[in-house]
């Protein structure tokens, strides 16, 4: 068959929803995008796990420090789904790590910013999870198998992320006035960053929408970041805090909320390295993964040592 | 600031060199095999495949299998196996490998036309 006739066999699998797997042919960019989309992902669920971990030791009660760890453990697992979703792609587990921690491959933004007080807990849960919610529950269809079969796992441990961080700040909305005020301060800080989170506008493109076309996105980041204003801005009500944007309105033709514009600026400062904690993070991945070498190299060792032990014994 | 604005979306943030485009220079000198785990989620039920994991060897690969598939009790009972050890059929030669199967349409009960007074069949 030519590279075109393949290429349109692809894309008519595509058009009929039949999933794409491993071994099947696909377009070198299809590969590609999935794998540094796929990687990146990963990357996010790893970086994530920093800045909720900052808080495991310093949670209010038992029973905050039980839910936090079981959260952050979700999220190892999270990565771990995600990076053997990419090694089906044909790269290796090593070469993801390399690329992460040698600064090459990025991460999602929202991770550079730091958690500050307690409250920031509530708010990573609800905002920044609830943001990944709606792009996670999106690519559940995505059409590339494994990582649609990751991303149903996925979403399935995901809510009680969104729950739990909302719970959080409900309790302090009830609290003292110092807990109402650090509560309301979490999610001003939060706010824009996770609107960020959906990526550029749609219009800032003139590229043809490759991914919408493969199926890999089902639907535009500026979709996304409208579905998101409009959950969060009825939610928030629950809580009796408001949003740090004065123009978020009802829009009665266009059946959303309307919302003010971001700091795009910010955005790709972030983006190429310069937030508040860029540095950190990768400084922090690096010595995890330096440090951790001798266990790496101790189990293989004892693994080899139990393996041996059995040959001699059968000999 | 000079910045040039492409489409990217939530979790596909250009890289200014991709990665991951097939140069391997990751060092493998303390590279875990892989394992793929499948879970019967209850009694009854047969393994399915789950997903796969890096482990140094059997034991780590089931105890890491546990811990992160099974945190909310998917599952009574795993498996474990080295993904080297298993042998795939080749999607590119599906057609044929599994073609004759499709035109055996005997092999089915619609293909029997029967009497509606014949019950309990
Ligand atoms: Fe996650």
């Amino acid at each position: 068959m030519s590279l075109h006739d393949l290429e349109k066999t692809f894309q008519d699998k595509i058009d009929k929803e039949i999933k794409i797997e491993p071994k099947d042919w696909m377009p070198e960019a299809y590969r590609k995008t999935n794998l540094r989309q796929i990687s990146q992902h990963a990357h996010s669920e790893i970086v994530g796990m920093l800045p909720e971990g900052n808080w495991i030791t310093r949670a209010p009660s038992l029973k905050r420090k039980a839910i936090l760890i079981a959260k952050v453990q979700d999220e190892a697992g999270h990565g771990l789904y995600l990076y053997s979703a990419a090694e089906t792609l044909g790269t290796s587990r090593e070469q993801m790590v390399e690329d992460l921690n040698s600064g090459k491959a990025k991460y999602s933004s929202i991770f550079n910013y730091p958690t500050l007080t307690w409250a920031d807990m509530g708010a990573v849960g609800w905002l920044v999870d609830g943001a990944a919610i709606l792009n996670q529950v999106m690519l559940c269809r995505t059409s590339y198998g494994p990582y649609a079969r990751a991303m149903v796992r996925i979403c399935k441990e995901e809510s009680f992320h969104q729950r739990q961080g909302f719970e959080t700040l409900l309790v302090l909305s009830k609290g003292t006035k110092e807990q109402k005020a650090m509560c309301q301060d979490a999610i001003n800080r939060w706010w824009w960053p996770s609107l960020m989170m959906f990526g550029p506008k749609d219009s800032e493109s003139t590229n043809s929408d490759q991914s919408i076309k493969w199926k890999i996105k089902r639907k535009t980041n500026d979709e996304l970041r409208q579905q998101f204003v409009d959950m969060i801005t009825e939610q928030i009500k629950l809580l009796g805090m408001t949003l740090p944007d004065e123009s978020i309105r009802w829009n009665k033709q266009r059946n959303h909320y309307d919302f003010g514009e971001i700091n795009w600026d910010e955005f790709w400062s972030v983006v190429k390295g310069n937030g508040p904690c860029n540095k950190q993070r990768l400084e922090a991945k690096n010595k995890d993964h330096q440090e951790g070498l001798w266990v790496r190299k101790a189990a293989l060792a004892y693994a080899e040592k139990k393996r041996l032990r059995v040959t001699v014994k059968v000999a | 600031m000079n910045i040039q604005i492409r489409k990217c979306y939530y979790g596909d943030i250009p890289e200014e060199n991709n990665s991951g485009a097939g140069t391997q220079s990751a060092s493998n000198e303390s590279l875990w095999p892989l394992w793929e785990v499948f879970i019967r989620s209850k009694q009854g039920l047969d393994h399915k495949h789950a997903g796969s994991l890096h482990a140094a060897d059997a034991q780590m690969a089931m105890e890491n299998a546990r811990d992160v598939y099974t945190r909310r009790q998917e599952g009574v009972s795993l498996w474990v196996v080295e993904s080297k050890n298993i042998h795939a059929s080749n999607p590119d030669e599906a057609e044929m490998f599994f073609e004759p199967s499709s035109d055996k349409a005997y092999r089915h009960p619609t293909f029997y036309d029967l009497p509606d007074e014949v019950k309990h069949m």
